[in-house]
């Protein structure tokens, strides 16, 4: 049996040691992203893989339904085949699908004889301006309106921030946007229309100058609130709930107790603290920024990526599709890797990793 | 006793302190403290002994004008608190708080020279800021401090955590600090450590304290006071010699029973009944339900209703002594 004072040895030891610890115990910055970095490709190198899978090995034969309704010869079938390069084995069209991914052509449209990358160039646009207003304004609001309310949780204005939020997080999105549609720009009893249905822009008037903008935002209100609505309780909840889970720390006492008003610590100690869940939230929905639309964007004909999907979606334009899917998934990714990276500035812990 | 000590000696007096929390769902008001007198003199160590729910942790936060008071005042070097924003941030510099879970009372964000620089950079008191910091870290016993300014709280241990809090404290160089159970947290080492340090704060620099714990042991290593808590008042008070030696009150004697004594004879008495219930607080002695000595009265004592009926006066701030009927009869027939 040892004796008990080599068992007590190592606990003798000075704790000082344990303070000195060298710093570069910690992850350096580079090796951080990098490995951020690497996860980022093999995701995108899957979703090639999912997004190849998904549209060419469907069940149904994209000719025959190109073709549906109409009288063509099997002779006709085949060349279309051939034109279309489906007469191809599997292993060469996804080289050739990769090698056009990898050259930024993501493909070639059936329908329009466009690569799908100049067609998704020429719609992003319209899809960023209605994306980035609803959501710039849904964080705001969702926020703003979270904060407050998780900070008297239970008090009158919460619950009615909290109920109107959550009845319109359950509204279906076309729904909505039908019904405002209906009041606003066809007008229902005495009141008249006073916004445009659909579209993105008035043909009639020139397509520049402030008239333009000005046309250009009529058309954007409908859409993007309808966005807004939809959209906005998720920031409500989580901020909300967030606030709630910090309310009770006691770092939040020793503030008040060194002499912070109530306002100077919410705004100081809780909302920063309470606002990382919500960053990985709003991460997470930038990156599918470029793809929720489609359903606003076919109820309001809104001219972006979510319309470009629907109609591809219609015909079906397979290639199109894929490539559409290559970009949201890409989008995703990104964003993902963006969030990581920021997640390390924002809190130290994930800097200590 | 001690003749009453002037104003000037006086750090922290509560008087007929109650505060009241409004009823909830199915019950009455809650009476979390219920008429407590208390002195803290100026660089003595009070301890406020108690179970958990006996309001100690309330009296605390009242102190540190965390809580507003219901009834009675707080009194700070004699004149009674200002709960105007103003006033309380005044007072603020003077009197701070250490909590118990130092890891949750230091904003998991905020680096080690944020947080001690909290409270001067609150109080306007920014010059020489890195030079305060420096002095508070060296003062809490972080050396050097220069090493801890960018670490960030998770990166430290509880006892490194707790001294960080101490820091913030004596950044502000408050003349109270009020410390509600500020080693329960903390492994048996550290915790010496942490009380250690309190002591020395204490000769050093004058410091007055009111450490809120349920530790017997605590108080009798760092307390020159004790005050014992019970269900909303104080019930024993007096030297820490005087309370923790010669327990007068039945309750006192109970806490002190069950801590281990080694001898063959120990035997501790282990409280029975109900634990106490501020939103029903009993009538007469709101100890009788559970006081060992009232269940073994004689029929007589208990016929004439002395625990259970007449109301208990609450101790004066500075007597020592304990609040219980039966003391005061014995001691009556005896003189």
């Amino acid at each position: 049996m040892s004796s008990p004072a080599t068992v007590a040895g190592p606990a003798l030891e000075p704790p000082a040691a344990a303070t000195r610890r060298p710093r570069t115990a910690r992850m350096p910055w580079a090796r951080y992203v990098a490995g951020k970095l690497a996860a980022a490709v093999v995701s995108f190198a899957v979703t090639l893989v999912i997004g190849f899978v998904l549209f060419n090995m469907m069940p149904s034969d994209p000719v025959r339904t190109m073709t549906r309704g109409r009288p063509v010869s099997q002779a006709e079938l085949v060349r279309l085949r051939v034109q279309l390069g489906l007469d191809k084995p599997v292993w060469q069209r996804f080289l050739d699908f990769v090698n056009d991914t990898l050259h930024g052509r993501l493909g070639y449209s059936w329908e329009y004889q466009r690569s799908v990358a100049s067609l998704t160039m020429s719609r992003i646009g319209p899809t960023l301006l209605l994306m980035g207003t609803s959501f710039v304004i849904s964080v705001l609001l969702g926020l703003w309106l979270g904060q407050r309310s998780g900070w008297r949780a239970g008090s009158l204005f919460d619950r009615i921030t909290s109920s109107t939020a959550l009845t319109l997080w359950s509204v279906p999105t076309f729904w909505l946007g039908m019904i405002l549609l209906m009041v606003c720009s066809v007008g229902i009893g005495p009141i008249h229309g006073f916004l445009p249905a659909g579209g993105m822009s008035d043909p009639s008037l020139p397509q520049s100058g402030l008239r333009h903008y000005v046309d250009v935002a009529r058309h954007l209100v409908l859409p993007a609130l309808t966005m807004i609505l939809v959209v906005y309780a998720q920031y409500v909840t989580i901020m909300r709930s967030s606030i709630i889970e910090e309310i009770g720390s006691p770092y939040l006492l020793t503030a008040r107790a060194k002499g912070l008003t109530d306002d100077n610590v919410r705004r100081r100690h809780a909302v920063p603290n309470a606002l990382l869940p919500s960053v990985t939230m709003i991460f997470m929905h930038l990156g599918t920024l470029i793809s929720g639309a489609v359903t606003v964007e076919a109820v309001f004909s809104w001219p972006g990526l979510g319309d470009l999907t629907y109609e591809a979606l219609k015909i079906p334009d397979l290639p199109l599709l894929q490539g559409t899917f290559i970009v949201f998934s890409a989008s995703v990714i990104l964003m993902n890797l963006l969030a990581d990276l920021a997640y390390r500035f924002l809190d130290p812990r994930v800097r200590a990793q | 006793m001690t003749g009453r000590p002037d104003e000037s000696s006086t750090a922290l007096e509560v008087r007929d302190l109650s505060v009241v929390y409004p009823a909830a769902r199915g019950r009455g008001p809650a009476r979390a403290v219920d008429g407590v007198n208390l002195r803290i003199g100026k660089g003595e160590i009070v301890a406020l002994i108690g179970e958990s729910g006996c309001g100690k942790s309330t009296l605390a936060r009242t102190l540190v004008g965390l809580v507003r008071p219901t009834g009675g005042e707080v009194l700070h070097e004699g004149t009674a608190l200002d709960y105007s924003a103003r006033g309380l941030k005044r007072y603020r510099r003077h009197t701070q708080l250490v909590l118990q879970d130092p890891g949750g009372a230091l904003n998991p964000k905020q680096n080690v020279y944020d947080a001690v620089a909290l409270g001067p950079r609150l109080h306007g008191l920014t010059e020489d800021l890195p030079l305060t910091v420096h002095d508070a870290l060296a003062r809490a016993g972080l050396r050097p401090p220069e090493q801890y300014f960018d670490r960030y709280p998770h990166e430290l241990s509880g006892g490194q955590q707790q001294r960080v809090v101490i820091a913030g404290v004596l950044a502000l160089n408050p003349s109270v600090i009020v410390a509600d159970e500020p080693v329960a947290s903390l492994d048996a080492s550290v915790r010496g450590e942490i009380l250690k340090l309190i002591l020395r704060l204490r000769d050093d620099l004058g410091l007055s304290a009111l450490v809120v714990s349920h530790d017997l042991g605590l108080a009798w290593n760092i307390a020159d006071r004790v005050a014992v808590m019970y269900l909303g008042r104080v019930v024993e008070q007096g030297t820490v010699e005087e309370v923790l030696l010669r327990p007068q009150h039945p309750y006192t004697r109970a806490l002190l029973s069950v801590v281990p004594t080694g001898a063959d004879d120990w035997r501790p008495t282990l409280l029975a009944g109900e634990p106490p219930d501020p939103t029903a607080i009993p009538a007469g002695c709101r100890f009788h339900p559970r006081c060992g000595r009232w269940a073994d009265a004689d029929p007589d004592t208990r016929a004439a209703g002395a625990c259970d009926r007449r109301t208990l006066p609450v101790l004066a701030p500075d007597t020592s002594g304990a609040a219980c009927h039966l003391l005061t009869s014995s001691h009556l027939e005896n003189a």
